[in-house]
């Protein structure tokens, strides 16, 4: 029988997840704090072997460390010498306009091979992309990400300037999609070799040229595997969605109570079907009216409707973060996230009734699900 | 021989328990006890000072004898007590939080 495992990121540590296919939120195992005391920004399985699974650790006090399982999460062993840029790093813009050293702060963001387990993508703060093929030994930069041109003029959000979305194209191995904040999307065509911006149609009024080619504060881009050139974007405010592979965007918000928020995610099974929560604003970082409630589009944008049942509706002030939601490959497909408030919910149905399946763990950084045989 | 107390997220990190027994072949100075450290526990690299540039991490604080050695030169020679093995070098986080 098939069953699932949701790898939680938290302010204190990781937890393990796991249940059965029927997915009742009563009767999942939890296993943790892995890691405790430190920061986990992200945990994600390899498509090619689900028993490994990568995870970014950190600590303002001692710095990054990358844990590998090779067992499913029940062990985990640190492997790693560090992450250093590529050359002369240079400078790109501090807050203030000036120019500042690049600096490497955390991994975001672990994105494995899709066919490779040893082979896997880490996007980090101060923006870049780095990549091992020896599981995660060692670990070497993408440079011509930032050295395409633009770098120098990228610009840190309130959270950092991070490398948060990593998206393999299913079939060209060629392609790879990524997005930073806040400097917007880009893409490659060629392994990582060279990039471009791909920000053509997104629109931000927070930055002088609201339609420049690069800073514009994505906040998370997902992509369906069935139809790759279709992606879907949350950013700062506005969803967007392109058909073309990034190429172009166009505003798909419609009638969602605030387009601001921070993940998106794409049903499994149908591929017109996405999923957000809606945040109030940049500054009141909670949902509107104090009820938490999941925006599901079951076409592809435009028209959403609101996903309350099992979620609070009165009084709730938590905030969703940009990696913290997934959906699992079951059918029905389940969709799961984690709040700031400690809890992860898990829908069974689609998003048609959630409920939490643990109330009580640090902020949650990460949610990622494995759907296992 | 050196002792060295680490911070409990170290221990753990590097699987170790109570305090760590360091020899050194060469003169007892901070760095050569990090360097004799970091050679007989590769986990701790890069979690006491900059991988890199072989510097304290920013919130890293080191203690001996009662006193904050953490801006000592590096090649300075540590305190007898602890180069005789008397007093442990203690390596903490420094206080955060609220």
């Amino acid at each position: 029988m098939s069953r699932v495992r949701v790898l939680v990121g938290t302010r204190k540590g990781a937890f393990v997840l796991s249940a059965d296919a029927k997915r009742d939120p009563e009767r999942f195992s939890v296993s943790g704090p892995h890691f405790p005391g430190w920061e986990v920004f992200h945990l994600k399985g390899s498509p090619a072997d689900p028993s490994r699974i990568y995870a970014s650790q950190s600590s303002s006090w001692f710095g990054q460390v990358i844990q590998r399982s090779d067992d499913g999460g029940e062990s985990w062993q640190p492997v790693g010498e560090g992450f250093t840029y590529e050359g002369v790093p240079g400078t790109h813009q501090w807050y203030d306009g000036t120019p500042h050293p690049w600096e490497f702060a955390r991994v975001w963001h672990l994105e494995p091979s899709l066919h490779d387990p040893d082979t896997a993508y880490a996007g980090v703060e101060d923006a870049a992309l780095f990549r091992t093929t020896d599981g995660g030994k060692s670990w070497h930069e993408l440079a011509g990400l930032r050295g395409h041109g633009s770098g120098a003029h990228w610009q840190p959000g309130a959270g950092g300037m991070c490398l948060h979305t990593i998206l393999l194209h299913p079939t060209d191995r060629a392609r790879i999609t990524i997005a930073i904040s806040s400097a917007g999307a880009f893409r490659s065509d060629d392994a990582g070799r060279t990039w471009r911006p791909i920000n053509r149609g997104l629109r931000s009024e927070q930055i002088p040229d609201p339609t420049a080619e690069v800073g514009h504060c994505v906040h998370r881009i997902a992509l369906h595997p069935s139809r790759p050139e279709v992606l879907f974007m949350q950013k700062h405010w506005d969803v967007m969605r392109s058909d073309d592979g990034g190429e172009s965007w166009r505003e798909v918000s419609g009638n969602l109570p605030s387009d601001f928020g921070f993940p998106i995610d794409v049903h499994a099974h149908e591929p017109e079907t996405i999923y957000v929560v809606p945040i109030k604003s940049d500054a009141e970082h909670y949902p509107p009216d104090g009820k938490l409630r999941v925006y599901r589009s079951r076409s592809g944008g435009n028209e959403w409707e609101a996903l309350t049942r099992g979620l609070p509706q009165r009084d709730c002030y938590v905030n969703v973060l940009r990696d913290a939601m997934a959906v699992d490959a079951l059918d029905p497909c389940g969709v799961y996230f984690g709040t700031t408030g400690g809890q992860v919910y898990a829908s069974a149905d689609g998003g048609d009734n959630f409920a939490p399946i643990v109330r009580d763990l640090p902020p949650v950084l990460s949610v990622e699900v494995q759907t296992l045989p | 021989m050196i002792r060295v107390v680490l911070p409990a997220p170290l221990r753990a990190l590097a699987r170790l328990e109570g305090e760590v027994r360091v020899e050194l072949a060469g003169p007892a100075t901070q760095s050569g006890l990090l360097d004799a450290l970091e050679a007989s526990h590769p986990l701790l690299r890069g979690r006491i000072r900059d991988h890199r540039t072989r510097e304290r991490r920013a919130f890293v604080r080191y203690f001996a004898c009662g006193q904050d050695v953490s801006h000592e030169a590096k090649d300075a020679p540590l305190p007898p007590a602890v180069a005789s093995g008397a007093e442990p070098f203690i390596i903490l986080g420094a206080m955060s939080g609220g």
